[in-house]
C-alpha cells in the first residue's frame, strides 16, 4: 500500500492572543511585545517557536507556546496601554493540525480554494477546508492547519480523507 | 433477407490488445471481448448490434456513435452499490467480471411488450401527453402520473449506497485546454510558448481525438506534439478528464475518472476539479450529424465516424455490406478504411458532384459512388437488410436498392459549443458549412469584460485543423430532409432524437400548432430532452422546425447549452461530504459525556445539543419531566457553551452598545448583567441574551446559539460600513469558553462544595451580577443570571476545562441529586416563567413590543437599531397581535402553531384568523399544559377563550391568561 500524502498530527500545547489594534500606530509596539517581527499583509512571522500572523487590517494573531502565553498576554496589554485596543486569549478557541508529507501540498488543494502556487512562503491564508472555516501557514515538510475547536473532529477527519495513499493530484 | 451480424475483423483494432481475452456479462449471458475494447465495441465483436430499446415506442435500438452523445446504447451497469443506470457504451472501458444490463425493456431486449407502443405510434403524436391527460380531471393525479411515472426514466436509480470514495480538488491555472486532440494540444503548445501555466483536459483516455483514425501519419504527429508538451515544466496533461461546465469568473468543472477501471484500489473513483482558470481554449472538436431519412433509427444504421471508429480503434465491423450516406466528402475515409478492412462498400452521395481527394480515392478504390442519390428507406425491422435508393431531390420514389448491413450516414459536422454557450459565449450560423459556431466577437467574459474563453479547432467550425494532414475538400451540401421533397409517410420515420422517438413530422406538427420557440418546441416534442441532451438532434430538429416556419435557421436559434456536458453522478459532486464527513458536527467539551449519558440529541445550527437524557427506558417526553422536576426541587446543570460570547471593547463601546441593543448598555455598572434585545433596521427582534459589563470599557455580549456567528457579522457590519469612526473593536469568543448553568434551590450549595475563591452568597453576588475567580482550581467567571426561574449560576471556563469542571460539579452534587439537563427542559422552564425564545415568539415579523418586553426599551435613548421602523404607523397598530399565555379548557396540549379563528372569511374563502400559538408544552411543575400565543388585542383579552380549529375538524379551546404560569414574584431566583 502507498503512502498517505502527508500525515495529519493534532497539535497540542499551543497558546493564542488575538489582538486589534490600529497597526500603523501600534505595529511596533505589539511586535516589540511579542518578540516577532510585524507581518505584512496576509503574512507571518516566526522565530521558530513563535508565529506573529497578519489576519485582518487591523488584527494580528500570536501563536506561542501555552506557558508563554499568560507573561506574552501582560507584555502585549502593557504595550497597548493608552492605545484604543483589544487583546484577547484565544488558546481554546482553535484547534491545529500539522499536515506534513511529500504530497502535502495536495491535501490543502482537495480542502480549500486558496491558490498555494500564489501563496509565498511566509503566507497566512484565512480560508476553509471544505465545509468548515481554516486558516494555514507553511511550515517544514507541510502546513500548519487552524481551525475552530468544535469542528476539530470534523477537519481532522476531512484531512485524513484527503490524504489517503494513492490520491495524489499528479495526472497518472 | 439475410445479413450480417457485426464481427471482430481479423486485424487492425488501435486500441485492443488482442492477446488478452476479457469475460463480460450481458443480460446474463457470458460473452468475451477484448482488452481495450469498450463496451459498444466488445457487444459488436460478439454479434450483438441490439443494444437498447427507445424510450417513448421501445423501438429496437444499436449504437449510434462512438463517443459521449450516444443516444441508445445505453446500460446498467455494475450490481449493488456500485450499480449506474444509462452509462454509454461508447464510452465506457470493458472491464473483465463486468454485468451490462438492458433497459427500458421487459421482459427482455430481444421480446420487450412495450413495443407495442410502436405500433400505435399514430395515435402518440408530439404533444399527446399533453392533449390526452387533462381530462377528467381527477384522472391525473390518480391514473395517468402514476402510470406515466412508473414508465418514465430510462435506467434504473441505484438501491444500495455507493461504496466507493469520491473527492473534489481545486486547481488554478493560466490557461486551460479542453480537449486533447490535435486543435487541443496545438493550442496547448501556443499557450505554453506564452509561459503561463497551461492544463490540458482530455475527457477519455486516448489523447489525440479523431486524428489519428482520419489522417493518415495521424498518430505520429500526435506522439510529437505530446512528447513536447511532456518535456515542458509548465504543462500539465489530464486524461480521463471531462470538463462539465463553465461558469462565471473562469470557473470550470470538470471531472476526473481516476478509478472507473478498478473501483478496489482504495483510491477516489472520481475527483471533480474546480478549476479557476484565466482562459479557456475550446477545443471540444464537432459532432458528426445524422441524416433524416425513413427508418434511420434501425440498428446498423451508424453515424460514418463512428463506424471508422470502430475498424479503426477496435477491429470490429458492424457488418459485411456498408453504405455510405453522405453529403460531404468526409464520409469517403469511412468507405476508404471499410473497404480496406475488407468490406463490401458503396457510397451514396446526396450532391451533385463530389470531385475532392477523397472521393476520387474512393472512385479510384473501385468504390461505387451514386451521386445526386438519396435513401428512400430502410429495409430490416431489427437490423439492417438493404436501403431503398431514390433522387435525393424528389419525393422519394424508388430508383434502385442496395442489399446491406449498415449504413454509414454523415450529415455533416456541428462544433461542440456547450462550454462555450454555458457562461454566455454567443454563436454565429455559418452557412457555407451549415452549422453554428461560435462567434469570436461574442465570447464569454470574464471579471474584466474581456472574452475568456476562446475557441479552436473543430470546436470553433474548423473542421480541417490537422493543418499538412489535411486533402483538399468539397463543400458539404445541407440535407436536412431526405430526399428533399419526401412526403408526410416517410417523414414519419425519419427520427431526430433516436432516445426520445422524435421525429420530423413531430417538430412539424409542433410549428403548424404554434410553437414558433425552439425553446417550447423542444418541451413539447421532447426533441433533445434526451440522456444526450440533443448532441445528435439539436442542430437537425432546429433546421426542421425552421424549414416548417419557414424562416432562416439562425432566426430559429438553438436551445441553451446547460452544463454539464455529460452527466455527473451525485457521488462526484457530494464527493467527500457523506457520512461523517457530511456535514461539519459542531462539539462543546462536553459533547462525549453528554454522548455517553445518553443524551438524545437535538441539531441546532451544526451543533448537537442533549435534548435530554433519557435513563432506563424513559421517552423523551418523560425525561425531559424528570429533569425539569430534578431543578425546580433540587439541582441541574445546562452545558450552554453554544452560546454567542462577543467582547466588545473600546472608548466608544457603550454608545455603540446603546446602538445595538434597544436597552441602554452604556449605564451598565462594571460588575453587573444586564438582558438586552437586538432589532434589525427594520424593527424586527432579531436577538436577546445578557450583556455583561467587563471593564470600564469591555462588555461580554452573550447572543443566541444561532446567533452567535451572525450577531457577531451583524456588529462588525455596523462598525465597518457606518461607524467606521467610533473605536470599537469586537471578537468573537463563543469557542474560547464552555459554559455550564448550574440552577435549582441547591445550586449554591453545589457550587460552594467545590474549593474556590468566589463567594457565591446572595450578598456578595446578588442577581444579575458577576464575578471572577477560581473553581475547583479553574479560572472562570460566574454570572448570576437565570433562563429556569431558578437560583442559577452560569459559569464561563476556559474550553479545555470545561468537562473537568462540568464532572466536579456532578461529583459534588451527587448527593443532592444533581442532573444533568437538555434544551428541551431548558425551555419548557423558560415558558413557565413566560420567557420568550427568539425563533419561537419571534419569526422575523415581530418587535419587542408585540411581546410585552417595552421595559426593555430605552425610553431615553436618542436611537437604537430599529427605533425609527417601530414608530411607523404599522408598528404602532393596536391590532398587533399581543403575547398572552394560554390555558388549555380540556387539559390537553394545544399543538404549537395553531391557528385561533375569528368570525368570517378573507377573500380567498379561509377563516379569518386572530392568533396563533407560539410555544406550547406540557408543564411538569404545574402538572397542566401552559403555551403562549399571538392574539389580537391579547393583552386587554384576559379570561376570554379562543378556539383552536384542529384538521381532525375538533376545536380546542385555550383561555387567554398572563404568559407568567409559575413563581411571579420571582421569589425563586434567591433560592
Amino acid at each position: 500500500m502507498a503512502e498517505a500524502l502527508a500525515t495529519v498530527t493534532r497539535v497540542d500545547g499551543l497558546g493564542m492572543i488575538s489582538i486589534r489594534a490600529d497597526l500603523a500606530r501600534a505595529g511596533e509596539a505589539i511586535a516589540d511585545a511579542a518578540g516577532l517581527a510585524l507581518p505584512d499583509m496576509t503574512r507571518i512571522t516566526t522565530d521558530g517557536s513563535r508565529w506573529l500572523g497578519w489576519m485582518s487590517p487591523d488584527e494580528l494573531l500570536l501563536i506561542l507556546p501555552a506557558q508563554d502565553h499568560r507573561e506574552a498576554q501582560t507584555a502585549l496589554e502593557q504595550a497597548l496601554a493608552g492605545e484604543h485596543a483589544l487583546v484577547a486569549d484565544v488558546s481554546d478557541l482553535r484547534a491545529v493540525f500539522d499536515v506534513i508529507g511529500p504530497h502535502a501540498d495536495d491535501v490543502i488543494a482537495k480542502l480549500s480554494p486558496a491558490d498555494l502556487a500564489a501563496m509565498p512562503a511566509d503566507g497566512l491564508r484565512r480560508s476553509r477546508a471544505a465545509q468548515t472555516a481554516a486558516g494555514f501557514w507553511r511550515v517544514e515538510g507541510g502546513f500548519r492547519v487552524f481551525g475552530f475547536r468544535s469542528t476539530a473532529d470534523y477537519l481532522h477527519l476531512i484531512l485524513r480523507n484527503a490524504a489517503i495513499p494513492g490520491s495524489q493530484l499528479a495526472p497518472r | 433477407m439475410s445479413h450480417t451480424p457485426p464481427f471482430r475483423l481479423a486485424r487492425g483494432g488501435r486500441l485492443i490488445d488482442r492477446a488478452f481475452q476479457v469475460p463480460f456479462r450481458f443480460d446474463g449471458r457470458h460473452l468475451r471481448g477484448l482488452q481495450g475494447d469498450s463496451l459498444a465495441s466488445a457487444l459488436l465483436a460478439n454479434g450483438q448490434m441490439l443494444m437498447g430499446r427507445s424510450f417513448k415506442y421501445h423501438r429496437p435500438r444499436g449504437p449510434i456513435a462512438s463517443g459521449a452523445e450516444e443516444p441508445n446504447a445505453l446500460f446498467g451497469l455494475g450490481q449493488g452499490g456500485r450499480f449506474e443506470p444509462n452509462q454509454r457504451a461508447t464510452t465506457t472501458a470493458l472491464l473483465p467480471g463486468m454485468m451490462l444490463r438492458s433497459q427500458n425493456c421487459w421482459p427482455s431486449l430481444d421480446a420487450d411488450i412495450g413495443a407495442v407502443n410502436s405500433w400505435l405510434s399514430p395515435i402518440f403524436p408530439a404533444g399527446f401527453y399533453y392533449k390526452t391527460f387533462i381530462h377528467p380531471r381527477p384522472f391525473w393525479k390518480h391514473v395517468f402520473e402514476p402510470i406515466i411515472r412508473h414508465s418514465a426514466g430510462l435506467g434504473r436509480a441505484p438501491t444500495d449506497p455507493d461504496p466507493d470514495r469520491y473527492e473534489q480538488a481545486y486547481a488554478h491555472v493560466d490557461t486551460v485546454v479542453v480537449g486533447g486532440g490535435i486543435a487541443g494540444l496545438l493550442a496547448a503548445q501556443r499557450a505554453a510558448d506564452q509561459g503561463g501555466s497551461v492544463l490540458v483536459l482530455e475527457q477519455t483516455a486516448i489523447w489525440g481525438g479523431r486524428t489519428p483514425v482520419d489522417h493518415p501519419g495521424g498518430q505520429a504527429r500526435i506522439d510529437d506534439l505530446l512528447a513536447d508538451l511532456r518535456g515542458r515544466g509548465n504543462v500539465t496533461l489530464r486524461r480521463n478528464t471531462m470538463a462539465t461546465g463553465l461558469y462565471d469568473h473562469g470557473y470550470l468543472l470538470a471531472r476526473e475518472a481516476l478509478a472507473d477501471h478498478d473501483p478496489n484500489q482504495g483510491i477516489p473513483r472520481q475527483r471533480l476539479w474546480r478549476i479557476r482558470a484565466g482562459h479557456v481554449v475550446t477545443a471540444t472538436g464537432a459532432l458528426e450529424r445524422p441524416l433524416a431519412f425513413a427508418c434511420n433509427d434501425v440498428p446498423g444504421v451508424m453515424l460514418a465516424s463512428a463506424v471508422r471508429d470502430m475498424i479503426v480503434d477496435y477491429g470490429v465491423a458492424p457488418g459485411q455490406r456498408v453504405v455510405v450516406v453522405t453529403n460531404n466528402d468526409d464520409a469517403y475515409r469511412t468507405a476508404l478504411i471499410a473497404a480496406d478492412a475488407g468490406l463490401e462498400v458503396s457510397v451514396i452521395d446526396a450532391r451533385r458532384t463530389a470531385d475532392g481527394d477523397l472521393p476520387q480515392a474512393a472512385r479510384a478504390r473501385n468504390i461505387p459512388v451514386l451521386m445526386n442519390t438519396g435513401i428512400a428507406k430502410v429495409k430490416g425491422g431489427r437490423h439492417v437488410e438493404g436501403v431503398v435508393l431514390c433522387d435525393a431531390e424528389g419525393e422519394g420514389k424508388a430508383t434502385g436498392g442496395i442489399d446491406c448491413d449498415v449504413v454509414a450516414m454523415s450529415g455533416g459536422w456541428s462544433p461542440v459549443v456547450h462550454l462555450w454557450s454555458h457562461c454566455g459565449g454567443k454563436l454565429t450560423w455559418d452557412e457555407p458549412q451549415a452549422m453554428f459556431r461560435p462567434n469570436p466577437e461574442r465570447p464569454p467574459l470574464g471579471a474584466d469584460g474581456q472574452g475568456n474563453v476562446s475557441a479552436t479547432g473543430a470546436a470553433n467550425g474548423d473542421l480541417r485543423c490537422a493543418g499538412d494532414l489535411e486533402r483538399a475538400e468539397q463543400p458539404t451540401m445541407p440535407v436536412w430532409c431526405m430526399p428533399r421533397n419526401a412526403p408526410y409517410k416517410l417523414r414519419s420515420k425519419m427520427w431526430l432524437d433516436f432516445q426520445n422517438d422524435v421525429k420530423v413530422s413531430d417538430v412539424e406538427l409542433a410549428a403548424r400548432e404554434g410553437y414558433a420557440s425552439v425553446e417550447h418546441t423542444k418541451r413539447y416534442t421532447t426533441l433533445g430532452m434526451a440522456t444526450d441532451q440533443g448532441k445528435v438532434s439539436n442542430i437537425n430538429g432546429l433546421a426542421v422546425l425552421s424549414k416548417a416556419l419557414n424562416q432562416p435557421i439562425p432566426q430559429t436559434g438553438t436551445t441553451t447549452f446547460r452544463p454539464p456536458y455529460t452527466p455527473l453522478t451525485l457521488a462526484t459532486i457530494a464527493a467527500d461530504a457523506r457520512g461523517e464527513a457530511f456535514q461539519p458536527l459542531r462539539k462543546t467539551p462536553m459533547h462525549d459525556w453528554h454522548a455517553r449519558n445518553g443524551a438524545s440529541w437535538e441539531p441546532v445550527g451544526h451543533w448537537r445539543r442533549p435534548y435530554c437524557y433519557p435513563k432506563g427506558g424513559e421517552d423523551r417526553h418523560a425525561a425531559v419531566n424528570r429533569e425539569i422536576l430534578a431543578v425546580r426541587r433540587g439541582v441541574g446543570t445546562l452545558d450552554a457553551s453554544t452560546l454567542g460570547k462577543i467582547l466588545v471593547k473600546g472608548p466608544d463601546a457603550g454608545r455603540f452598545l446603546d446602538m445595538m441593543y434597544t436597552n441602554m448598555m452604556s449605564t451598565l455598572p462594571v460588575g453587573k448583567c444586564r438582558y438586552g434585545l437586538m432589532c434589525s433596521e427594520n424593527g424586527f427582534l432579531m436577538d436577546d441574551g445578557v450583556v455583561v459589563r467587563l471593564t470600564e470599557d469591555s462588555w461580554l455580549c452573550h447572543t443566541t446559539t444561532g446567533g452567535a456567528d451572525r450577531i457577531h457579522g451583524h456588529m462588525e457590519d455596523w462598525l465597518q460600513c457606518e461607524w467606521w469612526d467610533w473605536q470599537v473593536y469586537t471578537a468573537n469568543l463563543t469557542e474560547q469558553y464552555a459554559q455550564i448553568a448550574i440552577a435549582g434551590p441547591k445550586a449554591r450549595e453545589v457550587l460552594e462544595r467545590l474549593p474556590g475563591s468566589i463567594d457565591l452568597s446572595q450578598d456578595a453576588l446578588p442577581f444579575m451580577t458577576w464575578a471572577e475567580g477560581d473553581i475547583a482550581g479553574i479560572p472562570a467567571r460566574v454570572y448570576r443570571i437565570s433562563f429556569s426561574g431558578e437560583l442559577s449560576y452560569e459559569i464561563a471556563v476556559p474550553t479545555s476545562r470545561g468537562l473537568e469542571l462540568w464532572e466536579r460539579l456532578h461529583e459534588a452534587g451527587r448527593d443532592l441529586g444533581i442532573t444533568p439537563y437538555g434544551t428541551e427542559a431548558m425551555h419548557v422552564m423558560r415558558a413557565e416563567k413566560g420567557f420568550i425564545m427568539i425563533g419561537d415568539e419571534t419569526d422575523g415579523t415581530i418587535i419587542p413590543q408585540d411581546l410585552g418586553l417595552g421595559w426593555a426599551i430605552s425610553k431615553k435613548k436618542t436611537d437604537y437599531l430599529g427605533k425609527r421602523a417601530q414608530s411607523r404607523s404599522h408598528m404602532k397598530d393596536r391590532s398587533r397581535w399581543q403575547l398572552v399565555g394560554l390555558e388549555s379548557l380540556d387539559g390537553r396540549v394545544i399543538p404549537d402553531g395553531a391557528y385561533a379563528v375569528d368570525e368570517g372569511v378573507n377573500p380567498n374563502g379561509q377563516r379569518k384568523t386572530q392568533g396563533r400559538v407560539t410555544s406550547s408544552y406540557h408543564s411538569p411543575t404545574l402538572d397542566r399544559p401552559i403555551a403562549m400565543a399571538l392574539v389580537r388585542h391579547g393583552t386587554e383579552r384576559m379570561g376570554q377563550v379562543i378556539e383552536f380549529p384542529m384538521p381532525s375538524g375538533e376545536v380546542l379551546k385555550g383561555r387567554i391568561c398572563d404568559p407568567v404560569f409559575y413563581d411571579k414574584e420571582g421569589a425563586r431566583l434567591n433560592g
